[in-house]
């Protein structure tokens, strides 16, 4: 196994023994094969440097490369964006690992070698985040390759599989250039994504809310730190941002446009279809520490006299996020809130039981102005997994999911 | 049926009731004040809107710049007062120009790159660059933890109690503070460390000095050029522009997640920092020369003998407030020192850093800050450590580091990819430039004379 600090600053020599250059950077080209050596630029001091193709590699070792061709065949050298440069774009550059979920620093480059018909295939393997390539970075050059590959040895290894590497890529340009796609991000967890975006500078944590699509950067904003995304919103265009905060939650986009100033939040509701920035600005009115100010406003409440069968088959139509419904509010006659019966009870109901009997008891709610304080109480002395919110009318307004008591609780 | 929030409401109807019928009962006279005091609120609103901005941001400049003022940087500053009087008075503000200078550079990186500047020496410059810094960074930073430690050692010996008792006790005590605290209450803690610097002023003004003369030597410079005093000089500007605050102001920054759009309050932050410690440096070296200077003694060899020494020229007070002093800025140095160079080493090597996470999400931090504590305080309590080649050796290893640390952060502060158009202007360039020579060319002269000929200064000899 070679690795790029072996290779980087090693000597190239072509087809008749001349010596052509140092390698100075090694290119990996993603648009046409996403982990092979595609090029290696040899510099030659005060002379433009060449660039070597990855069918000229004869023979690859350890601060050696021969080539198969000579010197004047070799193409100099132009800048492209669409080329990955190891030294500059990933040594001790950061890059999110999707499989642990985090960001990590690479030390080193673990690469593979392949003979095929005269000439040698060099492909990326995975990246070394350990110490075995900090020792290696430090001591190459400095000591003998044997020592260094002793205690290389020693040492624990931390690697990251480059099917799983992430580039982090703050222009959208080279970002299509270099085919970093967004999938794997868009499919980790929101809580992990946030996590990781904690850990980035701020033009890194953009380039990602950039990149992904509307409802993963939703998920992920909803989770992050409230100063960071709001810092973050800021500095989106109001349209990019109405649509990611369309796809919250009602009153996580209150938390948000809370936190902007007055200009940006009027900005951003300007943007959004007027149902849904109705519904905001109604939850923007309430103080943040009340009932009211914690509510979401996209619950399910349906009659009190239909059944089981045309409640499930309703909800089955709807557009509703079954991972967080755990609780279907009733209305009377009136519309006026009458109870809440639990999912459980709901999956294991006979066909044709009406929801009125499904209810539990005692019949709990607060008022918007309710402080979040009485919410926490009641949440805790009924082991409530769900609280309706009801005006003084008794109709219901939102209900307070104990997600968002949790948040509260930890952040005080 | 339970309407709970109606409940409340109603008892809280019945409340307000209350505390209307209970304002009848307050006195006429009241009313006017009460006006007074909301008519003050409103036409200092825009005021007090602006003082808690910046309340929200300040910390790492006054906090790094105080640090500063640490126990090795007090006994060169009362050996200045001792020996020349007023006469080096005139450096202070170059040398707050200097800190000022400096410190907004990382300030400005912090903010713009939200990136500590280990990191980003790391990402441009390398990984074998990075790991020297920061290997001179742990050298040089135990020396100075145990420098602290024999600060506190010192101080409480004048009040009587044994450094057996006190350097534990101090170790603990500061250990506890970083383990069980969150960067916002240890914050906290250390603006409070700060404020406690005005001792340093009450001192100076028991002292009874002259007060124009001070001021006078402050504005107009008087260079004597003997090798005495040039070197005190140089000393004085030595112990001012230390690498460590560079590392720790960014990470601060950083770890505040100060936004680009608060940068004016962070440049705010960083200019009180620097203005205060000067200011305590010149109380300080005020004390001094009103005392032990007028008096004829001219030589003390560290700030514990200037701070016994002002007992019978200025009385008690005087001498205790002193002392008093030495023991809140070596305490704070003790856990502030050991802190940064956490940082600096993981932030470097990637590895987690910072006090909001707990031991086991940061190990390699916790433990580094635990190790620098536990040897700077063994060294201290080994009968007759040799204090002195201690820290004359992280005097010459600041000198080494320090150099390289400016050069990086000037060239990281001018890439444009990095700060878009907050790099350097042409005017802070120049200055920046001439302020990194200057003291990097002083540095050289003190490690050099603190090397071979380090006789004839009282106080940096081995």
């Amino acid at each position: 196994m070679l690795h790029a600090t072996d290779l980087l600053g090693g000597e190239a020599y072509d087809r008749d023994g001349h010596f052509v250059g140092h390698i100075t950077e090694l290119f990996i080209e993603p648009a046409d094969q996403p982990n092979r050596v595609a090029r290696a630029l040899l510099g030659r001091g005060k002379y433009l440097p060449l660039v070597a193709r990855y069918d000229n590699f004869a023979f690859v070792a350890p601060g050696v490369l021969r080539l198969n061709v000579e010197e004047k065949q070799l193409e100099h050298y132009q800048p492209n964006e669409g080329w990955l440069a190891m030294r500059k774009d990933l040594l001790d550059q950061q890059i999110i690992d999707t499989n642990g979920r985090k960001v990590v620093r690479v030390n080193d480059i673990d690469l593979s070698e392949n003979r095929t018909n005269g000439t040698v295939e060099l492909r990326v393997t995975q990246v070394d985040v350990g110490l075995t390539g900090a020792a290696r970075r430090l001591l190459h050059g400095v000591a003998s390759p044997e020592l260094v590959r002793s205690l290389a040895r020693k040492l624990p290894t931390r690697v990251i599989l480059w099917e799983f590497v992430n580039l982090i890529e703050p222009d959208p340009l080279r970002r299509v250039k270099l085919r970093i796609t967004p999938q794997k991000l868009e499919r980790m967890h929101p809580a992990d994504l946030a996590d990781i975006m904690e850990k980035l500078s701020p033009v890194e944590r953009q380039s990602i809310v950039a990149s992904v699509d509307e409802e993963t950067a939703a998920e992920a904003l909803a989770e992050l730190d409230k100063r960071l995304t709001t810092q973050i919103v800021e500095t989106m265009d109001p349209e990019r941002a109405a649509d990611i905060l369309e796809e919250m939650d009602p009153d996580q986009a209150a938390d948000v446009l809370a936190g902007l100033t007055p200009e940006s939040s009027r900005e951003v509701l300007r943007e959004m279809p007027g149902e849904d920035a109705r519904e905001v600005r109604e939850l923007l009115k309430f103080d943040e520490n009340s009932a009211g100010g914690m509510m979401n406003t996209d619950f399910i409440y349906v009659g009190e006299k239909s059944t089981r069968d045309e409640v499930v088959a309703w909800i089955r139509e709807k557009d509703v996020n079954l991972e967080q419904l755990d609780t279907v509010f009733l209305i009377d006659e009136d519309a006026i809130y009458s109870g809440a019966v639990p999912v459980g009870r709901l999956l294991f109901a006979p066909a044709g039981e009406r929801m009125e009997s499904l209810k539990t008891e005692p019949l709990l709610s607060v008022l918007p102005d309710a402080d979040q304080k009485e919410v926490f109480e009641i949440f805790d002395k009924y082991n409530l997994h769900s609280l309706a919110v009801v005006n003084e009318a008794g109709h219901p307004m939102g209900a307070i999911e104990v997600d968002d008591v949790v948040t509260r609780l930890r952040n005080r | 049926m339970a309407m709970l929030g109606k409940h409340g409401k109603a008892k809280r109807a019945a409340e307000n009731l209350a505390a209307v019928t209970r304002w009848k009962l307050v006195p006429e006279w009241v009313e006017p004040w009460r006006a007074r005091l909301s008519e003050w609120n409103k036409r200092t609103r825009i005021w007090r809107r602006r003082l808690l901005l910046f309340l929200a941001v300040v910390g790492p400049g006054v906090i790094t710049s105080n640090v500063d003022n640490d126990a090795g940087g007090i006994s060169v500053y009362s050996q200045a007062g001792a020996m020349y009087g007023y006469a080096l008075l005139w450096s202070l503000i170059p040398m707050t120009i200097a800190l000022y200078v400096t410190e907004e550079m990382c300030a400005r990186m912090g903010v713009v790159t939200g990136k500590g500047l280990s990191d980003l020496i790391r990402e441009e410059f390398g990984f074998r660059p990075t790991f020297f810094i920061i290997l001179a960074g742990l050298v040089v930073d135990m020396g100075n933890v145990a420098a602290e430690f024999a600060g506190v050692a010192a101080s409480m010996q004048i009040f009587g109690i044994s450094k057996y008792i006190s350097v534990p006790i101090a170790a603990l005590a500061v250990w506890f503070l970083v383990m069980g605290g969150t960067s916002r209450v240890v914050e906290k803690i250390f603006l409070a460390a700060c404020v406690l610097y005005l001792s340093y002023v009450a001192s100076a003004i028991l002292a009874k000095p002259d007060w124009l003369l001070a001021a006078k030597s402050t504005v107009i410079p008087s260079m004597q050029f003997n090798g005495g005093y040039l070197l005190m000089l140089t000393a004085l500007i030595g112990t001012t522009i230390a690498p460590w605050q560079f590392f720790y102001l960014q990470a601060g920054f950083v770890e505040k997640r100060v936004a680009r759009r608060q940068y004016k309050q962070a440049r705010a932050d960083v200019m009180v920092g620097s203005i205060s410690c000067m200011a305590i440096v010149f109380f300080i070296i005020v004390c001094t020369a009103a005392t032990l200077h007028v008096s004829g003694h001219l030589v003390i060899n560290d700030a514990s003998e200037a701070a016994q020494s002002l007992v019978p020229l200025a009385g008690k007070w005087a001498g205790s407030l002193f002392a008093f002093g030495l023991l809140n800025a070596s305490l704070f140095a003790a856990s502030i020192l050991p802190l940064s160079t956490a940082h600096v080493i993981c932030e470097g090597m990637g590895f987690e850093a910072g006090m909001d996470h707990k031991f086991n999400d940061a190990p390699i931090f916790y433990s580094l800050y635990t190790g620098m504590i536990l040897v700077g305080a063994a060294v201290i309590l080994i009968p007759n450590a040799p204090l002195q080649k201690i820290l004359v050796f992280s005097q010459v290893g600041n000198g080494i580091w320090l150099p390289v640390v400016l050069v990086f952060m000037l060239l990281l502060v001018n890439r444009r990819d990095l700060m878009g158009d907050q790099v350097n202007t042409s005017t802070f360039n120049l200055i920046a430039w001439i302020t990194v020579i200057g003291v990097i060319a002083l540095t050289f002269v003190l490690v050099y004379v603190t090397l071979f000929h380090s006789g004839s200064v009282p106080g940096l000899s081995p």
